[in-house]
């Protein structure tokens, strides 16, 4: 007869769970809604999914770090934390673009929302533990969520975009499954903080070295696949062409940096045990992503498409702050996107302003360059607020990537890696490129005859004008907050030890 | 008035965002009433300027990225405060140049011109490497658009080609900055990007070889030096007439400005060693340029490629390491910016009533115009490097402080001179002398008002300095001489030592 085993409540530290409960029953209550009183209207829901955001914001800010739960499955240290603070805010900011004024079709069903918040309590499990098995659960609930997200835009490359997306994720996951399990079998344990102690001692037999490089391998791979870093990228373009384009400029930030900060507990995990093929490794990738995304981007004849080239680029970019693995260079990985997100999400709403229903331009593309030509004729305002985010995405200083851009490539001088940094900076210079292709598009070029006020703010409410304020706003005024950012980021890699 | 570099650098930007508001038809008179307070601030600042002191003057100091030591922290010294009021004074008459009726969408211009501004005195000011940076970064954009909008048939084609080389150009030196202040912080664990703290810095000469380099590599792209100016004549030649002015006079005194201010108190024993490398392509760019000048056909090109070779001699002047090649080099950046600027208004005056630029369709223009004939003769003159002319100044104080480097490659740079004198004066022949030649030439109007008050006061000061260079030949020496001791004290290298002829060691020998 088994002994009952007892647990004090206290023990498990339910509090840990609170960020994550906080969406999940956020996403029950709307669900519950719409049971009790059919055709309410989408303002409502947008409403409630922002208080429930920031009710789940103020519970993630309350850790001061490192708390453990559930027999330290869960862990709530210093990254945990910013990481679900920055997605937080980026959902904030893509919630309210459901208020268009034309009207779309995921936005009128609740589920929409109930399926959003699932999505984001996957990733806040993801990010918020040390454990393989719990970070897997996250990472398939949010991932499938997030292909159901991509599907209800409901356009034919929708769901082709869902499907390439659903089917690249599935074989992410088998990657992710294959590695864990190998480091299982090394170690005989899926905590991180174990694998490091066995790892430890049995590095120095030579048969354990090739089988840990081939976990952290899987691994690796299917990270890759999450982060669209070269090869595993060919998914990335197609599906943020297909979905929405509130919902591309979200996906190019929230799954991406959650998953930074997971690859910053197991990568950095082998770096300091001195695996340095996985450091090659993570370099090697990411120097070719970024410059091939890069030239990808050049001949790119859709604004979309070329941002999401640019973001694959900037993902590679990031990536190389893994391989560096000191503290500056992780803080720079949470600056870097703390600032990124306000650029490019300002972007992707320009884009979802400009939205129409069918294309109107182009029989292949909803944004061609042509879209945008002589904007500063017409709508001189929104040429100009585009124009900012073109230079800030290049990085002209002072504009807010420039920050996240120099704090990495310091980073990488700072280790001895002079050529990593003057690859970076030869890879910004070719990028400018294509940024101000599109500046030349809206200043330089006389308009053409099927584009006026209308056609270009098709789908403009006021709702989507805020977010725009608040993002122009971040992006200009980056350098007087960058200080206080840098400040908490920094506090908080080093208080998870990283 | 403690903080007049602040107001020097904000005000052009504050008068611009709110230049949007202003009527599309007093655009003209706010951007002229606009440039001309800033000129007088910065005519203000000369004469609060102490001139016996030759160190930084009206700092101002306030941090901004503390953790990683960025900050805001400007000051002037002999240096930069003359090429600030000669940025301040081309701009004002740029923009008194602009003819309303030719340019539309005026209101653009004189905003995108009032932040070009900015960004030029900040570069300028800036004590801060990153700071220097984002305004160095930032003035590519104003002129993106001013070539892009209003230029010629290819004109986007020159606008990203200029805008293309010099970011690339500058990321490179951005890697080199961002490396100097990890030494620094490797010596004394503190980050900074505050320049005068930088100056302390002993680096090894094998580092400073480097970064010399990787600093040189920003600077010779916007010079532009020899093989790296190919985007100029391209630029010059789509830009509208402004474009041409300001990028000429002051544009591309940032890239020698930047030797003066980060290469050579950076790195003493490099730009010793580095002397002769750069000696071979400024004699290059000198000779070669002013050759291709003489074969051109359109006036505006062999005003642009005898531009490229003056910036050859300023570059020459700069690696002198003595007193007169450097105070030389720095007089020429401002002779050489008033003399250009008023080249290439003269072009665009031609420019603007005939519709061309091609030599061959001019010719007596002298009998027709004789104003505008006197005028352009005098800047010829200038150019050219004629006694009592600004342009002589400069160019004798630098071949003579290179004299002492190297007899023979002075004598190479100084036929330049002669080259010079050819091209210049065949355009004028060419163009002004003889029968007039197209009939339809004979009813062009001389100058009106609005073209000679742009032109008058670049007259009367190329006159002015030519003769009596003093009051600005003195701060300049002064805070050259500074900079020489300093660098002669840092210099590691006994060659380094050798070469660098401060005053101090002049005295020792007597």
């Amino acid at each position: 007869m088994l002994e009952p085993v007892k647990v004090s409540l206290e023990a498990l530290n339910l509090a840990t769970l609170m960020p994550m409960l906080v969406a999940i029953a956020g996403g029950l209550i709307i669900l519950i809604v719409d049971l009790l009183k059919e055709d309410l209207h989408k303002s409502l829901y947008v409403m409630l999914t922002i208080l429930i955001l920031i009710i789940d914001l103020g519970a993630t800010i309350g850790f001061s770090g490192n708390e453990k739960g559930f027999f330290d499955l869960m862990l709530i240290d210093g990254i945990a934390v910013v990481t679900q603070v920055i997605i937080l805010i980026a959902s904030i900011l893509f919630i309210p673009l459901a208020l268009t004024s034309k009207r779309f079709h995921e936005y009128s069903y609740p589920e929409f929302f109930a399926l959003f918040l699932f999505m984001l309590a996957g990733l806040q499990f993801m990010v918020s533990s040390n454990n393989l098995i719990l970070i897997f659960i996250g990472l398939e609930t949010s991932s499938l969520s997030l292909y159901t997200l991509i599907a209800l835009h409901n356009r034919a490359n929708s769901f082709e975009a869902s499907v390439k997306y659903f089917t690249m994720g599935a074989l992410a996951a088998g990657f992710f499954a294959m590695g864990s399990a190998i480091l299982y079998g090394l170690t005989g344990t899926l905590e991180l903080n174990q694998i490091a102690d066995v790892l430890q001692l049995r590095l120095g037999d030579r048969a354990v070295l090739p089988i840990s490089i081939a976990g952290a391998g899987f691994l690796l791979t299917a990270f890759a696949f999450k982060l669209s870093l070269f090869p595993f990228h060919t998914w990335a373009p197609d599906v943020y062409e297909g979905a929405s384009a509130p919902l591309a400029g979200f996906m190019s930030v929230a799954p991406k940096l959650v998953a930074f900060a997971v690859a910053i507990r197991i990568f950095e995990m082998f770096i300091k045990l001195n695996v340095e093929w996985i450091q090659i490794a993570i370099l090697t990738l990411s120097v070719i992503t970024m410059t091939l995304a890069n030239i990808m981007a050049l001949v790119q004849k859709d604004v979309k498409r070329m941002l999401g080239y640019s973001s694959i680029s900037h993902a590679g970019f990031v990536m190389s702050a893994i391989a560096i693995a000191t503290t500056k260079a992780n803080s720079a990985i949470f600056l870097y996107y703390g600032l990124f997100l306000f650029t490019n999400f300002g972007a992707f709403t320009m884009l979802w302003v400009s939205r129409h229903k069918h294309k109107v331009h182009h029989e292949r593309y909803d944004h061609p360059y042509e879209k945008f030509s002589g904007m500063i004729h017409i709508l001189p305002a929104g040429a100009v607020v585009m124009a900012l985010f073109m230079f800030s995405l290049a990085g002209v200083p002072p504009f807010s990537v420039f920050w996240g851009k120099i704090y990495i490539m310091s980073s990488a001088v700072d280790v001895g890696m002079v050529w990593l940094a003057i690859i970076m900076g030869l890879n910004s210079a070719i990028s400018a490129y294509y940024y101000l292709k599109l500046v030349v598009y809206m200043f330089l070029k006389e308009p053409t005859s099927t584009i006026s006020r209308e056609t270009v703010y098709f789908n403009v409410s006021k709702p989507l004008m805020t977010i725009l304020g608040i993002a122009v706003f971040a992006t200009v005024s980056s350098m007087f907050f960058v200080q206080p950012l840098l400040d908490y980021i920094t506090h908080m890699v080093q208080i998870s030890g990283f | 008035m403690e903080h007049i570099l602040t107001i020097l650098i904000f005000f052009p930007l504050l008068a611009g965002i709110l230049g949007f508001i202003v009527d599309r038809d007093s655009a003209k008179a706010y951007g002229i009433s606009v440039a001309g307070i800033e000129f007088l601030l910065s005519l203000w600042l000369w004469f609060s300027f102490d001139m016996d002191n030759a160190d930084m003057q009206f700092t101002e100091f306030l941090p901004i990225i503390k953790e990683f030591g960025i900050s805001y922290n400007v000051g002037v010294d002999g240096i930069s405060l003359f090429i600030v009021i000669m940025s301040a004074m081309i701009t004002l008459i740029g923009i008194i140049s602009l003819n309303e009726e030719k340019i539309d969408n005026i209101k653009n211009m004189i905003v995108s011109l009032l932040f070009l501004e900015m960004t030029m005195i900040g570069v300028f000011v800036a004590l801060d490497a990153i700071m220097f940076y984002i305004f160095w970064e930032l003035s590519l954009v104003p002129m993106l658009y001013i070539i892009g909008a209003w230029g010629g048939p290819t004109r986007v084609y020159a606008a990203i080609k200029f805008f293309l080389y010099t970011f690339a150009g500058s990321l490179i030196m951005l890697v080199g900055l961002l490396s100097i202040a990890y030494l620094y912080h490797l010596e004394t664990s503190v980050w900074t990007f505050n320049l005068l703290d930088w100056y302390q810095l002993d680096l090894s000469v094998n580092l400073q070889y480097w970064l010399f380099l990787a600093l040189f590599i920003g600077f010779a792209f916007k010079v532009p030096m020899f093989p790296f100016h190919t985007w100029l004549p391209h630029a010059h030649g789509q830009a509208p007439t402004i474009g041409s002015v300001i990028l000429a006079a002051v544009l591309l005194k940032m890239g020698t400005y930047g030797f003066v201010r980060f290469s050579l108190p950076l790195f003493p024993d490099a730009s010793v060693q580095m002397i002769p490398m750069i000696v071979v392509l400024s004699i290059i760019m000198i000779i070669y340029t002013a050759m291709v000048a003489f074969a051109q056909k359109d006036m505006k090109q062999i005003i642009a490629y005898s531009s490229i070779s003056h910036m050859g001699i300023i570059m020459i002047g700069i690696f002198a390491m003595n007193s007169e090649g450097l105070s030389g080099a720095i007089f020429q950046m401002i002779s050489h910016g008033m003399v250009s600027g008023a080249l290439f208004l003269l072009v665009g005056i031609i420019y603007e009533r005939t519709g061309t630029k091609l030599m061959s369709k001019f010719g007596g223009l002298a009998s027709i115009m004789p104003v505008y004939a006197t005028i352009f003769g005098v800047m010829l003159m200038a150019s050219v490097g004629l006694p009592l002319t600004i342009g002589f100044v400069g160019e004798f104080l630098v071949l003579l402080g290179f004299y002492k480097i190297s007899p023979m490659a002075t004598v190479i740079a100084g036929t330049s001179i002669i080259i010079g004198a050819i091209y210049m004066l065949s355009l004028f022949k060419k163009s002004f002398f003889g029968e007039v030649t197209n009939e339809s030439n004979r009813g062009l109007k001389d100058l009106n008002a609005r073209e000679i008050t742009a032109l008058l006061p670049l007259v009367a000061i190329v006159v002015w300095l030519g003769i009596y260079p003093k009051p600005v030949l003195k701060p300049i020496d002064n805070s050259v001489q500074k900079l020489l001791i300093d660098m002669k004290y840092k210099a590691r290298t006994p060659e380094a030592k050798k070469s660098i002829i401060s005053i101090q060691r002049a005295k020792e020998e007597k």
